[in-house]
């Protein structure tokens, strides 16, 4: 872009730097509000005194929170839930991206497995036949409903995106590796697998926070509280009173007596493997927003 | 080629991922046929008495259905709509600037609320909006009375719309950004020489240039139309605002999990699916005529 040195264009350039500070500030100042609520006294949260920092600064959210078995047993069945969820995609997603990257001329069944592959993708039956399924295979309160169920509706995204990948590798490669007598298996783990760290870290990292934010199945597959994983622990937090005779004073009753600390505590702590792995996604999700592209 | 044979062990290749695609995506499509029954649990799919079209006869005469699919396209429309403009205007704000340090910071703030789930920021806005939280205590500042945000039906739409704006703008600038860097810079060097200024230049340049990538994402959200976001409404919502802020997701989890109507709730989702999965179909379909997208 050219630089212009007027005094106008200067001027339009601080607005503009403020407008947008002030609007990236409100992304951030949410998450430090709650961090700032779990370092608070009790009484100053409730009073509504805390704002952007912790009043009578202390712990002891934190102290209350290592009490709670609960939470730490379904943080370790979120922790599994993730490997078991990102680490079977790490393993099917090539294996069905392969076959699908090759065209109809060297693989005759490609388009029809393809479109059914995107069939399941566009289509679903709905939540209740997606719960008498589960229930009739008897994998309520196994983890393997989390792992299978989220990994099917997630996986072909992923295939897609790794079939892109694959297809812009060089053609020469394969085609040298043929002449030398490689068979399927031996290209796509030793020439393609290792070519395409890119786009598997990118559906890895896919894989891991979906299944770390998944809550819904959880709440319905899971019929004990001792099974749920971290975000449905925490989904559920809020109390549940009657639907048809709950009144404003009780919501606002039912906000004031939550122990809102603790739960800032507890949001705040399922943040942060979030936050963690953040550094990777930013360096690598900017492959996979781009699912699709626009082909000669 | 020497690929003769290949085939068979493409076929292995994709035999496991296919079988778990077929298990948790396709047999639970079969389960839509309760929408056509009289299901009693008792005697499963294969034993209930098929009563064709009544459920859905029955459905349309309830006000609680159409209510929620007002609520629906009401959200969700407004929700694309913002989705669209937002991220456009800002990526074009972030554009202008010229300090990368500073680009790229606020790029990275903005992007983070996108990989949250909406049981964390769901908690975290519940906060933010509390009867005594931040948001009530900068207002109480200009003398205005507190307000029970989340527990206004009128307000619970439009709270739901813009925390989904704000969630998703930033992720969605990526797009519209890598559409502006594949501008050519001789473009603007030729308006500068032609004596055009910065709003010249964003009218005449800018805007031509990312008008493709703009088009596209309008008609791919088409697919979006009655997805209104069951996990963002379901961590919001609450009894006093069913009238405005309840969807068909979150109504077919209450009356199919909770009130265990199972043929309403199954016929409810049943109809979101196929409408939701002709309308995703023809987005692909204008996308491709429009601008020569597939997604593989």
């Amino acid at each position: 872009m050219l630089r212009s040195k007027s005094l106008s264009s200067k001027v339009a350039d601080v607005v503009l730097i403020s407008i947008l500070v002030i609007v990236a500030l409100t992304c951030i100042l949410p998450l430090w509000y709650t961090l700032s609520l779990s370092l608070s006294s009790k009484t100053a949260a409730a009073a509504g005194a805390v704002a952007l920092w912790p009043v009578d600064f202390n712990f002891d959210s934190y102290k209350q929170l290592l009490q709670d078995g609960q939470f730490f047993k379904s943080f370790w069945i979120s922790i599994q839930r993730v490997v078991l969820g990102a680490g079977l995609n790490f393993i099917i997603v090539p294996l069905m991206a392969y076959p699908l990257s090759k065209t109809v001329k060297d693989f005759k069944g490609r388009n029809v497995l393809m479109w059914t592959l995107i069939f399941t993708m566009l289509f679903n039956g709905g939540l209740i036949p997606l719960y008498l399924t589960i229930k009739g295979y008897g994998l309520m309160n196994s983890i393997w409903a989390l792992v299978l169920v989220g990994g099917a509706q997630t996986i072909v995204f992923n295939i897609i995106l790794t079939i892109n990948f694959f297809r812009n590798l060089p053609k020469s490669l394969e085609e040298a590796a043929l002449v030398d007598g490689a068979g399927p298996w031996y290209i796509l783990f030793k020439l393609y697998i290792p070519l395409s760290i890119p786009v598997l870290a990118t559906i890895s990292l896919f894989s891991i926070v979906y299944h770390w934010n998944e809550f819904l199945y959880g709440l319905i597959f899971m019929t004990r509280e001792e099974f749920y994983p971290l975000q449905t622990y925490i989904q559920q937090l809020v109390v549940s009173v009657d639907p048809s005779t709950m009144t404003e004073d009780q919501y606002k009753r039912m906000s004031e007596l939550s122990n809102r600390t603790l739960d800032a505590a507890k949001i705040f702590i399922a943040m942060i493997p979030v936050l963690l792995v953040y550094p990777f996604l930013q360096k690598y999700f900017i492959h996979g927003i781009t699912l699709g592209s626009v082909k000669e | 080629m020497r690929t003769k044979g290949f085939a068979k062990h493409y076929y292995f290749m994709l035999a496991p991922g296919f079988v778990w695609l077929i298990l948790f995506s396709i047999v639970p499509m079969f389960g839509i046929v309760i929408a056509f029954q009289n299901y009693n649990p008792g005697q499963g799919v294969f034993g209930s008495e098929f009563i064709g079209l009544e459920t859905f006869k029955y459905m349309f005469t309830l006000n609680d259905t159409m209510n929620v699919f007002y609520n629906t396209i009401f959200i969700a429309i407004m929700k694309i709509i913002g989705n669209l403009i937002v991220p456009l205007v800002f990526a074009l704000m972030l554009n202008e600037v010229r300090y990368m340090g500073l680009k790229r910071s606020i790029q990275t703030i903005v992007y983070l609320p996108h990989f949250l789930s909406w049981v964390i920021l769901g908690g975290v806005l519940l906060d933010i909006f509390a009867y005594q939280g931040p948001v009530n205590q900068m207002l109480g500042a200009f003398g205005v009375d507190p307000v029970l945000f989340f527990g206004r039906a009128d307000l619970f739409p439009f709270l739901v719309i813009g925390s989904d704006i704000w969630k998703e703008f930033g992720f969605n600038t990526i797009i519209y950004l890598a559409a502006l860097t594949g501008i050519n810079p001789a473009l603007y060097e030729a308006a500068g020489i032609d004596g055009a200024n910065r709003l010249k230049m964003l009218w005449h340049v800018t805007l031509p240039g990312i008008r493709t990538t703009a088009v596209l994402l309008a008609v791919l959200s088409l697919g979006n139309v009655l997805n209104a976001g069951f996990d963002q409404i379901f961590n919001l919502y609450n009894p006093l605002v069913y009238s405005t802020g309840d969807i068909i997701d979150t109504w077919v989890y209450r009356a199919g999990l909770l009130n265990l109507q199972y043929e309403l709730a199954t016929a409810v989702g049943l109809l979101k699916s196929v409408v939701g999965f002709i309308l995703i179909s023809l987005s692909y379909y204008l996308a491709y005529k429009f601008t020569n997208y597939r997604i593989f």
